[in-house]
């Protein structure tokens, strides 16, 4: 039982990393606490249902929505963000604009779509479960798995080997001096909305997809834990935010596996206000916070 | 001519004053939630009690009066619901309201017909407490805890010797209903190898599922809406549940939203039903025949509770010999009454007395069907 409940803590952790790693991409180089984040996430699973009901496969799928999303979250955050970032307007600005936005957004989508579930087709994936020397797993939960180790690999070089990311750098770390080296800041900015956005649709879609359950309130749903997630790894840090995850749904699993089942989301969030006490950079940052 | 018309409103005056007399129709209220997010309640409800007050009005009440219905709507708030009591009361002068809709509208509006000593009769209330409100408040509608011990004893003569215990516990609804599951549970002998609980906007069940299997009980019993239900079903199938665990499900799993959402995954498991639309007996196949006639689609739980409800009301008026509210509020303890939902009376404590019309149902196919 242990076993199945490590791989159950591993795979729920990994959904955890997945969603939270546009976020704390979003935080680390805008510097804006972008709760918007959370619609991007439900916005990508609906295109992707779309599709798929409209018969397009899960792999045409599945990009559409990232491009989508990630579409959705350039303009939204023009709208939304530019004005603040002008007048250089600090983290809790954008913290308020953004809850105001992403809540009218969420029940402006449930009163267009119902608040029903929806499901995606039978069938994309295999739906049944794989038994791996005794244990569980389905599809969906090795491509939560695959998705986030590779996400995770694929922007640490995007930001540390690839000149786009020292541009992206150079702007975490000082957005004027970077504006004043010829960095387009306002195009970057844009991108790592778009970058962000399509990280969030795409675990939209993996996770609806693993859960079998799509509605409008998705995003809301997993916005507490994405915070705790990006919180404890670190803001901005991308691995810090896969490792956080894993501990995170691991914690939980192991919390309602052997504990208590009613306690799962007290320890996972005293977990938060511990590890902002000790450790406000982050378990894995350091006191001088690195932003991307 | 002043005069004259004086003396005209005096005799229209005087003709509304005049006391009923035989063929003067009886009036009734029944409040309901006709508009917003939760209409569709009594929307069913009003279509049952319409529909069985054609029946009633075929032969009539206390020997050929109409009875004449007035449906308020409550919006589904407490306030509506206590406006449209006295409104019913104070404006229409009904003998006996039959409503609200929800518990908490119940709890508010209740006390209100009670002061007055109006018969309110909930027909889908199934909270705890309702019929404490006072001696004029009366309910047709069986509350979960007398529901889940007819469950369990299906489940019981299917073998089942160990259960655990699953629920929301962040809504009042779900709660409840696991404590009449468990209350159930201990009273029947079974024993109880694990209670778990998970939020209901939770979609991740895999720790305790996994928990539960490892000590493989003969059945797991759901508590919550039928939405975390679904995804507590699809998830325990990944894994590996089979048909060697029966599901048990509570109200909030009598929906047949649980097969479209969970589909196969929700095969076998069983809840208890005050009703069902295809329980085989005369009254109820006869009930069901005259709602498809009449509305061309099938009837729900609430219309049939409804429609039940009227027609009890309308012997104990009979009975009553009168249509003094007083003299109904005696009559309706006093009700022997048969209908689709099976024999029904209450006891002194104006609950229903029997849970003979309770079936077990079970989910085929992404439907429910009676249990075997």
């Amino acid at each position: 039982m242990l076993a199945q409940q490590l791989v159950n803590g591993i795979l729920l952790g990994a959904t955890y990393a997945l969603f939270a790693l546009g976020f704390t991409l979003m935080f680390g180089v805008l510097r804006v606490i972008n709760l918007v984040y959370g619609f991007y996430f439900t916005a990508g699973a609906f295109v992707a249902l779309w599709l798929t009901q409209a018969g397009f496969p899960l792999v045409l799928a599945l990009p559409a929505a990232a491009v989508g999303a990630g579409a959705i979250a350039v303009v939204l955050d023009a709208v939304l963000l530019t004005r603040l970032r002008r007048t250089k307007a600090d983290e809790l600005s954008s913290l308020m604009v953004t809850l105001g936005a992403v809540l009218a957004l969420y029940a402006g989508m449930a009163a267009w779509l119902g608040p029903d579930i929806r499901r995606l087709r039978p069938g994309l994936v295999g739906s049944g479960a794989l038994d791996l020397w005794g244990l569980r797993v389905t599809v969906a939960q090795l491509l939560i798995l695959a998705a986030s180790g590779v996400l995770v690999g694929a922007l640490l070089w995007l930001v540390r080997g690839t000149r786009l990311g020292l541009a992206i750098r150079a702007m975490a770390e000082k957005p004027d001096a970077a504006a004043l080296m010829g960095i387009n800041t306002a195009g970057l900015a844009a991108t790592v909305s778009f970058i962000s956005g399509a990280l969030a649709g795409a675990g939209g879609v993996l996770i609806g997809l693993n859960f079998n359950a799509i509605h409008p309130y998705m995003g809301e749903q997993m916005m507490l834990r994405g915070f705790v997630v990006v919180i404890v790894g670190g803001l901005g840090d991308i691995f810090g935010a896969l490792l956080a995850g894993l501990l995170l749904g691991v914690v939980e699993v192991l919390t309602a596996g052997y504990l208590a089942s009613g306690l799962k989301e007290a320890v996972g969030f005293a977990i938060l206000v511990a590890v902002l006490w000790t450790r406000p950079a982050g378990l894995f940052g350091r006191t001088d916070v690195r932003r991307a | 001519m002043l005069r004259r018309r004086i003396a005209l409103a005096a005799a229209v005056l005087a003709m509304l004053a005049v006391p009923a007399h035989a063929g003067d129709p009886v009036p009734v209220g029944a409040v309901e939630i006709l508009s917003g997010p939760n209409a569709a309640y009594g929307i069913a409800i009003k279509a049952g009690l319409d529909l069985a007050l054609e029946a009633v009005n075929a032969k009539g009440v206390l020997g050929g009066r109409p009875l004449s219905l007035t449906v308020e709507d409550s919006g589904g708030t407490k306030d509506g619901a206590i406006n449209a009591v006295r409104k019913l009361i104070g404006r229409d002068k009904v003998a006996a309201i039959i409503g609200p809709t929800l518990s908490n509208e119940m709890f508010a509006a209740g006390p209100v017909a009670n002061g007055r000593g109006v018969p309110i009769i909930g027909t889908s209330t199934t909270a705890k407490g309702i019929t404490d409100i006072g001696p004029f408040v009366f309910r047709t509608s069986l509350p979960e805890a007398d529901v889940i011990p007819v469950t369990l004893k299906k489940a019981i003569a299917r073998g089942v010797k160990t259960i655990a215990l699953l629920y929301a516990n962040d809504d009042a609804f779900s709660k409840s209903g696991f404590d009449s599951m468990k209350a159930a549970a201990e009273a029947a002998g079974l024993s109880i190898v694990a209670i778990d609980s998970f939020g209901s906007k939770d979609t991740d069940f895999s720790a305790q599922l996994t928990k539960i299997k490892s000590l493989k009980p003969d059945a797991v019993a759901i508590s919550a809406l039928v939405e975390p239900v679904s995804g507590v079903l699809l998830q325990a199938r990944q894994l590996g549940f089979g048909k060697e665990t029966l599901f048990i499900g509570g109200n909030g799993s009598n929906s047949p939203k649980l097969g479209q959402i969970a589909g196969a995954a929700a095969d076998g498991l069983i809840v208890g039903s005050p009703w069902f639309v295809a329980k085989p007996d005369k009254l109820n196949t006869a009930f069901v025949a005259a709602f498809r006639a009449k509305y061309g689609k099938d009837p729900d739980q609430f219309a049939a509770q409804a429609y039940d409800t009227l027609l009890i009301l309308a012997e104990a008026i009979d009975r009553a010999g009168d249509a003094d509210p007083t003299k109904i509020r005696d009559a309706l303890l006093k009700t022997d009454h048969t209908g689709p939902l099976g024999p029904f009376r209450f006891t002194d404590h104006r609950d229903p007395a029997s849970t003979e019309g309770v079936v077990v149902l079970e989910m085929r196919g992404g439907a429910f069907g009676i249990a075997q």
